[in-house]
C-alpha cells in the first residue's frame, strides 16, 4: 500500500535532558521532492540521521515501502550528511567505486556508474585526484556523487544546497528533479526558502522538534490569515478602520495591507476603499514561504 | 542488485585499507629503508667476519716447509690463513708494511723470525708459537729414538670424559638472537601498525566519512575490515622483512641456523596475528574516542607505553633466563605473550602445554576485547565534536 513511500513515524529523540524530536511525523512520496524546514537545532538532522539508522531513535519508526527500515534497505538510500564527510588522500574515482561497492553494487556496477556520476557532474578532468585538492565546489559535486552513485531508491541529503555556487545550484537543481522524475522519493533540508519554494512539492515546516506545518507550497502559502494589497491614491489614513474584522497590517506610499479577520469579507474592504478614493490595485497577497517560516519562529519565540 | 553480505562488506574495507596503505609512499619507503638497512648490516658482518679471520702469511727460505703446518693449526684456533712463498725479504716487509700481508715468517723452524706491522694477533702468534715448539719436541723426540708421529698419536688419545649434569644449549646464544629479533619484529609491527588503526579510525571520524560509512555498513564491519586490512600491510611487511633477513643470513653465514630462525619466523607471524587483534582493537576504541588527529596522542600513549614496558621487561628477563618462573608465567598472559612467548620459543625454552595455554588464553582475550573494543568503538564513533568519555560510552546506548 505505502509504496514507494518513506515514512517517517512519530520518531522521537532525547539527548539527556534536551528533547531533539518529539512525535517527528511526516512521509515522502514516490517521485515527490520534499523540503524540510526550520531553524538550526529544530531537529531536521536529527531526522535524517536516525532515517538513515546512524541514530537510534527512543520511539517511533522509519519505515520504507510499508516495511520498517533495516540495514538492508538502508543501502538503497542516498545519503548526503550535513557534516561533509569524503577520505581526503582517496581519488575521487575509487572514492565513488568503493562507495557504491559498499552499498552492495557489484565491481562492475560500480565502476560503471562511477564513471557515469562523475561525467554527469562536469568531474570528468577531476576523477584521478584527491578529494582534498579538490575546490570546495567540487568536493560538493562529489559528495552528492557519492549519494547518487549506487543508484538509491530514495535520497535524503541534509543542506546539500549550502556552499554551492549559482552554477552549482542549478547543477544540483537539475540533478535532485532528474532523480525525482525516476520515481525516487527525495528529502532534502535548506534555509534557501526561496529554493524550496521554487524546487519542491511539499515543505514541511519544523519547530522544536515536530513537525508544525506539512502540505505544498500553495497550501502552506493559502493557509493562515488573508491579506489584501490595496493601491488606493489620495486614500485619508484608517481608511478601512471601520471595515469589521480587518486591520491594517503596514502602508507604503499609496499602498496599504490589510489583515482579514477569518469572518472579514474582502469586498467590503473594496467598497470602503472605493468609498474614499479611486482604486488602482486590489490583489490578494499571499505570503511567501519565507513569511511563513519566519511567522513560524516567531510563534516559536513566543511559546 | 545484490545485497551485502557481512563478509563482503568486510573484505571491502579491508581491502581499501591494504590497497590505499600499501601504495603510500611511506610504506615503500620504509621497507625499503628496512631492507637496506638489512642487507647493509648482513653484508658488513660477514666482510668483517671474513677480514677478521682472514690473514696472507708470508714464509721465507727455511720457513716455507711450515705452511701445511700453519694452516692447519691455525685453522683449529678458528682462522684462515693463506700462505705466499717470498724470496725477497725486504719486498716482503714493505708488503707487511702496507698492510697487505698480515705477518712475514723467516728463519730456521726452530728458531722463527715474525716481521709484522704494529703486532702479532694472538690467533698467529699462539700457532706460531705452537709449530716452532711442536717442531723442538719432535727434534728432541727423535734424539732420544722415539717417533713422534707415534707420540703424537698417543697424546691425542688422553682425553677426559665430562659429564654435563645440565647440558647447556650450545645453541642458546643463537637462539636467544634469534628470540630477541623475533619479538623486536612484533613489538615494531604491533606499534607501528596499532597506531595506524588508531589514525585510520580518527581520520573517518575527523573527515566525518564515518556516518556515509555507517549509514551502510555495521560498526563492527568497519572496525573488522579495518583491523583486517591494516593488519595484512604489518603481515606483509614482517613476512618481507623476516624472509629477506633469513634469506641473507643463511647466505651470509652469519646466522648458523635457518631451520630455529625459520620456525621462528613462523610461530612469529601466528603471535603477530593474534596479538594485533589484541592491541589493534584497544587502539581502535580508544580512537574512537577523540575527535582530531590532535588529541589521538592523548589516548593512544597509554597503550603504546603498556607496548614499549611489556617489550623491555619481557626482553630483559628472557634474555636473563628464559626458563624462570616469572618469565614462564607472563610468557602466558595475553598482554605479555604476543611478544614473550614467540621469544621463548625460539629460545626452546617453553613446553607444549604452556604454549597451548598461551594461544587459548590470548584467544579468550582477543574475543573479550574485540567484543569490548567494538561497543566502545560503535558507541563513540559517531559522537563528533568533543572528546567522549569511556564510562559514558559503555553505559549507554548510542
Amino acid at each position: 500500500m505505502a509504496q514507494g513511500v518513506l515514512e517517517i513515524d512519530r520518531v522521537s529523540k532525547r539527548y539527556g535532558d534536551v528533547v531533539a524530536l518529539r512525535d517527528m511525523a511526516f512521509d515522502v512520496r514516490a517521485g515527490e521532492l520534499f523540503g524540510f524546514v526550520g531553524s538550526n537545532g529544530a531537529g531536521k538532522t536529527t531526522t535524517m540521521r536516525i532515517a538513515l539508522g546512524v541514530l537510534a531513535a527512543d520511539a517511533g519508526e522509519v519505515r520504507w515501502n510499508g516495511a520498517p527500515v533495516t540495514l538492508e534497505t538502508r543501502r538503497r538510500i542516498g545519503y548526503m550528511p550535513e557534516e561533509r564527510g569524503l577520505y581526503p588522500k582517496m581519488k575521487v574515482l575509487d572514492q565513488l567505486v568503493y562507495l557504491a561497492e559498499l552499498h552492495g553494487m557489484s565491481t562492475d556496477d560500480a565502476h560503471r556508474s562511477a564513471e557515469n556520476w562523475i561525467t554527469r557532474l562536469g568531474l570528468r578532468d577531476r576523477r584521478g585526484d584527491e578529494v582534498q585538492k579538490l575546490s570546495l565546489g567540487n568536493q560538493q559535486r562529489v559528495q552528492l556523487a557519492a549519494a547518487l552513485v549506487h543508484e538509491p531508491d530514495v535520497l535524503v541529503l541534509d543542506e546539500p544546497f549550502s556552499g554551492l555556487d549559482p552554477v552549482a545550484v542549478d547543477v544540483m537543481s537539475q540533478v535532485l528533479r532528474e532523480t525525482a522524475a525516476t520515481g525516487v522519493p527525495v528529502v532534502f533540508s535548506s534555509h534557501q526558502l526561496d529554493l524550496v519554494e521554487r524546487l519542491c512539492d511539499r515543505v514541511g515546516i519544523v519547530r522544536g522538534g515536530s513537525l508544525v506545518a506539512c502540505g505544498t507550497v500553495d497550501e502552506l502559502r493559502s493557509s493562515g490569515a488573508v491579506r489584501l494589497v490595496v493601491d488606493a491614491p489620495g486614500a485619508p489614513p484608517g481608511w478601512a478602520d471601520a471595515v469589521p474584522g480587518a486591520h491594517v497590517v503596514s502602508v507604503t506610499g499609496t499602498r496599504t495591507v490589510v489583515e482579514l479577520g477569518p469572518d472579514a469579507d474582502d469586498q467590503a474592504v473594496l467598497r470602503a476603499a472605493l468609498a474614499v478614493a479611486p482604486v488602482r490595485e486590489f490583489t490578494r497577497q499571499r505570503p511567501t514561504l519565507a513569511e511563513l517560516f519566519r511567522s513560524v519562529v516567531t510563534e516559536e519565540r513566543e511559546a | 542488485m545484490s545485497g551485502l553480505s557481512p563478509s563482503r562488506a568486510v573484505f571491502l574495507v579491508a581491502r581499501r585499507e591494504f590497497t590505499s596503505r600499501v601504495r603510500t609512499r611511506s610504506f615503500v619507503i620504509s621497507t625499503v629503508v628496512v631492507l637496506a638497512l638489512m642487507g647493509g648490516f648482513v653484508l658488513f658482518q660477514a666482510l668483517l667476519l671474513d677480514n677478521a679471520s682472514r690473514d696472507t702469511v708470508a714464509l721465507n727460505g727455511q720457513a716455507t716447509v711450515l705452511a701445511e703446518p700453519l694452516r692447519q693449526t691455525a685453522e683449529s684456533f678458528g682462522r684462515d690463513i693463506e700462505t705466499v712463498d717470498v724470496t725477497d725479504v725486504a719486498a716482503a716487509e714493505r708488503q707487511v708494511r702496507d698492510g697487505e700481508v698480515s705477518a712475514l715468517v723467516t728463519g730456521a723452524p726452530d728458531a722463527l723470525r715474525v716481521v709484522v706491522k704494529e703486532r702479532l694477533n694472538d690467533d698467529l702468534r699462539n700457532s706460531i708459537d705452537l709449530i716452532v715448539k711442536q717442531q723442538v719436541l719432535n727434534a728432541q723426540l727423535a734424539e732420544v729414538g722415539l717417533n713422534p708421529a707415534d707420540v703424537a698419536r698417543n697424546v691425542d688419545r688422553a682425553k677426559v670424559d665430562v659429564v654435563a649434569l645440565e647440558p647447556a644449549d650450545p645453541q642458546r646464544g643463537e637462539r636467544l638472537v634469534v628470540g630477541v629479533v623475533i619479538a623486536a619484529l612484533l613489538y615494531y609491527s604491533l606499534l607501528v601498525y596499532g597506531t595506524m588503526v588508531a589514525q585510520g579510525v580518527v581520520e573517518e571520524k575527523s573527515s566525518r566519512v564515518v556516518e556515509i560509512l555507517l549509514s551502510t555498513l555495521r560498526p563492527w564491519h568497519l572496525l573488522l575490515g579495518k583491523v583486517i586490512g591494516l593488519g595484512l600491510v604489518g603481515l606483509v611487511q614482517l613476512v618481507l622483512i623476516g624472509g629477506v633477513g633469513l634469506g641473507l643470513a643463511a647466505v651470509s653465514g652469519v646466522v648458523a641456523l635457518p631451520g630455529v630462525a625459520g620456525g621462528a619466523l613462523a610461530v612469529g607471524v601466528l603471535w603477530y596475528l593474534l596479538g594485533f587483534f589484541l592491541y589493534a582493537t584497544v587502539f581502535a576504541a580508544a580512537a574512537s574516542l577523540v575527535p582530531r588527529q590532535e588529541e589521538l596522542q592523548s589516548v593512544i600513549t597509554p597503550i603504546s607505553m603498556a607496548i614499549v614496558v611489556v617489550f623491555v621487561v619481557g626482553i630483559n628477563l628472557m634474555v636473563q633466563d628464559g626458563s624462570d618462573t616469572l618469565v614462564a608465567v607472563l610468557s602466558v598472559l595475553p598482554p605479555f605473550s604476543p611478544i614473550m612467548m614467540p621469544g621463548r620459543m625460539a629460545l626452546g625454552v617453553a613446553p607444549l602445554w604452556q604454549v597451548l595455554l598461551a594461544l587459548v588464553l590470548a584467544l579468550l582475550a582477543v574475543a573479550a576485547i574485540t567484543w569490548l573494543g567494538g561497543k566502545v568503538y560503535a558507541n563513540a564513533v559517531l559522537r563528533t565534536g568533543t572528546r567522549v568519555k569511556l564510562r559514558e560510552v559503555l553505559t549507554t546506548r548510542h
